[in-house]
């Protein structure tokens, strides 16, 4: 759960929301969540989330011809074609999988095996990789800002809201051929039940039953493939409680921190195994990315 | 593969308490194989050289090795909370298999029941600073201040106050949780009570629940004020 959040208190009503969330949207569309995202009142379980979740649902309804996520799309194909770092030179000579250039339906295919560095990638990953060895940013200029945070955009943010949408409408299929690639969704899948820290916390902890929620967030049983291939390809997604696009690599990395263990490394081996473990399980999903997410 | 649930020992105040809710451990169990289509193929051929942790399949001691290198220090989060205890290392073990055996469940429990430090007295403080502290998910993160106490944020998981509409199910519903126990001798209600927030694996071996005191995320005087946001007559848990 993170840690700063604000309520909003109305008679006899509860909205949640994060501060400051909202303030990329026009008033119109805030007006949106803050009614359709508003709880009913307070009788039996299980209603609030519902309530949620359909606030979630009108919400994308309302946007569905101005999804937020787009002004991300747009800045991503600038950053992709634009002549950047020390090189000069744009990301068109990146290869995601299917050779330098070719943006076309390579999310629906990654994470995967990539032979000239020995080592599955997933998205943002090998664009990392791309921007350290065509751009020729180091790795530290390359992360300055792995993630937004209001008019601090982060470059990676864009490029995968972008990338991610030119698979849109395909099915996830993530090789799992070469043997680090068999590797990877393994020690995912071996991560995920890691129990650690001050709190006992696992993946496991909140992702290994279904029909559960922490507060009013529905959680995805990340074990039941059925489960994951419907929320898998919502990502990259634009978080309307934080106003910004998030990714897995983002994902990976707030889930951690909530359960009390120190930061991943972006692009790390764990984060990988992870994002592994769940595109396979994603497997037959239909990318819809950039999603809209609470 | 049918759940299993860990032993316990069931004595009749156990039963009464009935956290049995709580018992995590066993969720269900995840599928050999189903979900890696490749997964069965590379059991043999895999070469496992850049970490044997993968051949395994398990969260073992490898495998926490290799998971430390893509983990850096942050604000309060060193490097030592990737180091498990023993309670952790099984528990972890037993997720990964999809049962937690019945004498390993006892083992655990064991454990954990030399963990616990209940002071004798009562043990009941004030149910409105309980209900702040069940309310407050802050403290422990990497951004997080190391100085703020934390809260127990009791809410992200358990339904407590009526009044409250946005609580958590992967605990279950503490509502009426002193109304139920009515028949429950004061001073053992309070004991058992302040034992499960203190470490809960001393009762249910690999229960979901943080062990609060034992892993020192909360206090004496904040688990006591949590004890009486749970029995107080007066506290909005034990009215309608």
């Amino acid at each position: 759960v993170p840690a700063s959040r604000s309520f909003i208190r109305l008679p006899g009503r509860c909205v949640r929301t994060a501060a400051g969330g909202l303030l990329r949207l026009g008033a119109a569309l805030a007006a949106t969540v803050l009614l359709h995202g508003t709880v009913g009142a307070a009788d039996p379980a299980g209603t609030p989330a519902d309530s949620t979740a359909r606030g979630i649902a009108r919400y994308r309804e309302a946007v569905a011809d101005s999804n937020p996520g787009e002004l991300w799309e747009v800045r991503g194909e600038a950053l992709w074609t634009e002549r950047r770092g020390p090189r000069n030179v744009s990301l068109e000579g990146c290869d995601l999988g299917k050779g330098p250039g070719v943006v076309d339906g390579a999310y629906a295919l990654l994470p995967r095996y990539f032979a000239d560095v020995d080592r599955v990638m997933d998205l943002e990953t090998r664009l990392l990789h791309c921007m350290m060895t065509l751009q020729g940013f180091t790795r530290a200029q390359a992360l300055r800002r792995p993630f937004g945070a209001g008019a601090l955009r982060s470059d990676f943010e864009a490029l995968a809201a972008w990338i991610a949408g030119r698979s849109r409408g395909l099915e996830m299929d993530p090789p799992q051929v070469w043997p680090k690639e068999i590797e990877a969704y393994r020690l995912g899948r071996s991560l995920f039940f890691v129990r650690a820290g001050t709190h006992d916390f696992a993946c496991h902890t909140c992702h290994g039953q279904s029909g559960r929620r922490i507060r009013l967030q529905e959680l995805p049983d990340l074990l039941d493939p059925a489960s994951v291939r419907a929320i898998y390809g919502s990502w990259p997604a634009y978080r309307v409680s934080q106003g910004e696009m998030r990714t897995l690599q983002w994902r990976m990395n707030d889930c951690f921190r909530q359960q009390r263990l120190p930061e991943l490394v972006f692009g790390s081996d764990v984060s990988v195994a992870l994002i592994t473990f769940l595109a396979v399980n994603a497997r037959g999903g239909i990318v819809d990315a950039p999603g809209v997410r609470r | 593969v049918s759940r299993r649930r860990p032993a316990r020992a069931c004595t009749a105040i156990a039963a009464v308490l009935a956290f049995a809710g709580a018992a995590g451990c066993t969720g269900p169990a995840p599928s050999a194989s189903g979900a890696a289509p490749g997964a069965a193929a590379g059991a043999g051929t895999a070469a496992p050289a850049a970490s044997g942790a993968a051949a395994a399949g398990l969260p073992d001691a490898s495998l926490l090795a290799w998971m430390r290198e893509s983990f850096v220090a942050r604000g309060q989060a060193g490097l030592d909370r990737l180091d498990q205890d023993d309670t952790q290392r099984r528990c972890s073990m037993a997720a990964a298999r999809g049962g937690l055996p019945p004498d390993e469940a006892e083992s655990i429990r064991r454990d954990n029941q030399a963990l616990l430090r209940i002071p004798t007295g009562p043990l009941a403080g004030s149910w409105t600073r309980g209900e702040a502290i069940a309310q407050n998910g802050v403290g422990r993160q990497f951004s997080d201040p190391p100085d703020v106490p934390s809260g127990g944020n009791c809410y992200a998981c358990h339904r407590l106050s009526a009044q409250e509409i946005a609580f958590g199910t992967i605990g279950p519903s503490l509502h009426q949780y002193g109304r139920l126990r009515a028949g429950v001798p004061r001073e053992i209600l309070e004991r058992e009570t302040y034992g499960h927030i203190y470490d809960a694996q001393a009762y249910t071996a690999c229960s979901l629940m943080p062990r609060f005191g034992a892993r020192g995320i909360l206090d004496d005087a904040q688990i006591r004020d949590l004890v009486a946001l749970l029995l107080d007559p007066d506290s909005p848990v034990n009215r309608p």
